[in-house]
């Protein structure tokens, strides 16, 4: 195990955390997501809360949550010492800024990353915190007796059009930073080959534009029908 | 065609260095280094230091010429070294920005010389194969798949001039180093060394203290002989396959 450590500090194996993680965490949008657009069945939150239930009471998806903790911080952490290596490997800047052919995404992910970052403290400290606390009100269900109400809390929240402007410009950054991130996973895993890259690039675009505009659309339709 | 030139001049690498401006007559068929001679010549009649820049082999193979040009590893025609580049590229009365290449692991020694050192050590970590010595092999002794020869010369065509570490917003090697791993790598003669050859490489670019790729791809644009990214995947393959898979 003495290869392990000097690996994992290595400049591609610090970049083969960050994929990993990263991919992991794209894989976790998909579901978050799907799990989301139960808040817009009209069945008074229902759906939902049953589902947030299940989530946060199953012992395997309970463990899943924890390792996806752990990925949030390791992929944080692993990103602001690459972007603190990068930086003091460049040294000196340039005078004259040539506007190169690289994309914005691509050399903003540390800033990117560090607004999503942000953004999940407060978005976990508004529904997941306040849930673990127990503060919130409690509803049954047949099967299900007093469990917590996530779904007026949710509701309530993005009856604020500046919690909806939150959440809306969040996923703008969270965009952004999948539309450089999940092509460029493969070329750090080293999966690069002529036939399948054009189309690992327009899964990446089409996964960035519907997972950020799905996210997005949710408080939007929340706000507009209440 | 008169020019002006704002160049970078630092006496010696701890010296603090600032720009300096200069007014040039050149004319199209110049290239820019004869541009830079030209200037010389007149600095050296003014008794002044002329601006100290990297040259060698002036054709565009040697990798020496290094410089910033408005921003541009190399300036702006794609595919160019300096001294490649001609002036009949740039207008009467422009003003042409000249910096050295910036980076940590690239410092300056004067005005627009660096030392670029750092990928002598890269190349002496692994970039070689074993051979015995005696006479010349054949030349087609060996067996290689055209296809695989074809890869193998694309990124055997890196000179070696580091214009991919000065457009990284990184300061990364990975362009040039995964070209002179995966030049070896693809050919037979390169098989002996393979593993050693990525670990001990990737080692030693860490150790000069470059920056580490964000994938951004600025180092494809601006290589003078247009090295593709796909090396850099394929080097993160070799290099996976040898650390966690191999012994
Ligand atoms: C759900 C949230 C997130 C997802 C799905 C995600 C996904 C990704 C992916 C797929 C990559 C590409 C990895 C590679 O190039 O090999 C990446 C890179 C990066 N991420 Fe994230 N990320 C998320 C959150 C964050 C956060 C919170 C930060 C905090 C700083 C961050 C910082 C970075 C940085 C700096 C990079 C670029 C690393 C580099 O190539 O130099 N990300 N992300
Ligand atoms: S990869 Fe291109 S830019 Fe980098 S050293 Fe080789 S020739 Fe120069
Ligand atoms: S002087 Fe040799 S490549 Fe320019």
């Amino acid at each position: 195990m003495n290869w392990m450590v000097p690996f994992l500090k290595s400049s591609l194996g610090r970049k083969l955390i960050m994929s990993l993680t990263g991919l992991f965490l794209c894989l976790f949008l998909v579901v978050h997501l799907a799990g989301n657009f139960q808040l817009l069945k009209s069945d008074g939150g229902e759906a939902f809360n049953t589902y947030t239930y299940f989530m946060t009471h199953n012992p395997l998806i309970k463990l899943i949550s924890y390792f996806t903790y752990f990925f949030i911080l390791l992929h944080t952490f692993q990103g602001l010492v690459l972007y603190f290596h990068n930086r003091s490997a460049r040294g000196a800047a340039y005078l004259d800024k040539h506007p190169s052919k690289t994309t914005f995404a691509s050399r903003n992910m540390a800033l990117l990353g560090s607004v999503i970052f942000l953004f999940l403290i407060v978005h976990m400290g508004d529904f997941w915190f306040k849930m673990k606390r127990g503060i919130l009100a409690k509803v049954s269900y047949e099967g299900y007796d007093q469990i917590d109400d996530l779904y007026t809390r949710v509701t309530a929240a993005f009856d604020q059009w500046w919690i909806v402007l939150f959440y809306v410009a969040g996923m703008g950054f969270l965009g952004f930073h999948l539309q450089h991130g999940f092509q460029s996973a493969f070329q750090s895993l080293g999966l690069n080959h002529p036939k399948y890259t054009p189309w690992i690039k327009n899964t990446g675009i089409v996964f960035c534009i519907l997972i950020s505009a799905g996210f997005a659309i949710i408080p939007i339709i929340q706000y507009f029908s209440k | 065609m008169k020019l002006t030139l704002k160049v970078w001049r630092q006496a010696d690498p701890q010296a603090k260095g600032r720009f300096e401006t200069f007014s040039v007559n050149a004319n199209e068929h110049m290239s820019f280094l004869e541009m830079f001679d030209v200037l010389n010549e007149e600095l050296l009649a003014e008794k002044k230091e002329p601006i100290a820049f990297d040259h060698d082999c002036r054709e565009g193979i040697c990798g020496a010429c290094s410089m910033v040009i408005n921003g541009q590893a190399h300036g702006p025609l794609g595919g160019t070294t300096t001294c490649q580049l001609h002036m009949r590229h740039f207008k009467d009365g422009d003003i042409i920005v000249v910096e050295p290449f910036r980076a940590s692991a690239f410092p300056v020694i004067k005005d627009l010389v660096v030392d670029r050192s750092s990928f002598d050590r890269i190349i002496q970590a692994g970039g070689f194969i074993s051979v015995n010595t005696g006479q010349a092999p054949d030349g087609n002794a060996i067996p290689v798949e055209r296809d695989k020869a074809g890869a193998a010369f694309d990124a055997a065509a890196c000179i070696g001039c580091g214009a991919c570490v000065a457009a990284c917003p990184n300061a990364s090697a990975m362009l040039f180093t995964a070209a002179k791993v995966s030049h070896l790598a693809l050919l037979p003669q390169g098989q002996i060394e393979r593993k050693t050859r990525v670990k001990n490489m990737v080692n030693q670019m860490d150790i000069e203290g470059f920056g580490k790729c964000s994938n951004t791809y600025a180092c494809e644009a601006e290589c003078p002989k247009e090295i593709s990214v796909d090396y850099i995947a394929r080097m993160n393959r070799e290099y996976f396959a040898a650390v966690i898979a191999g012994e």
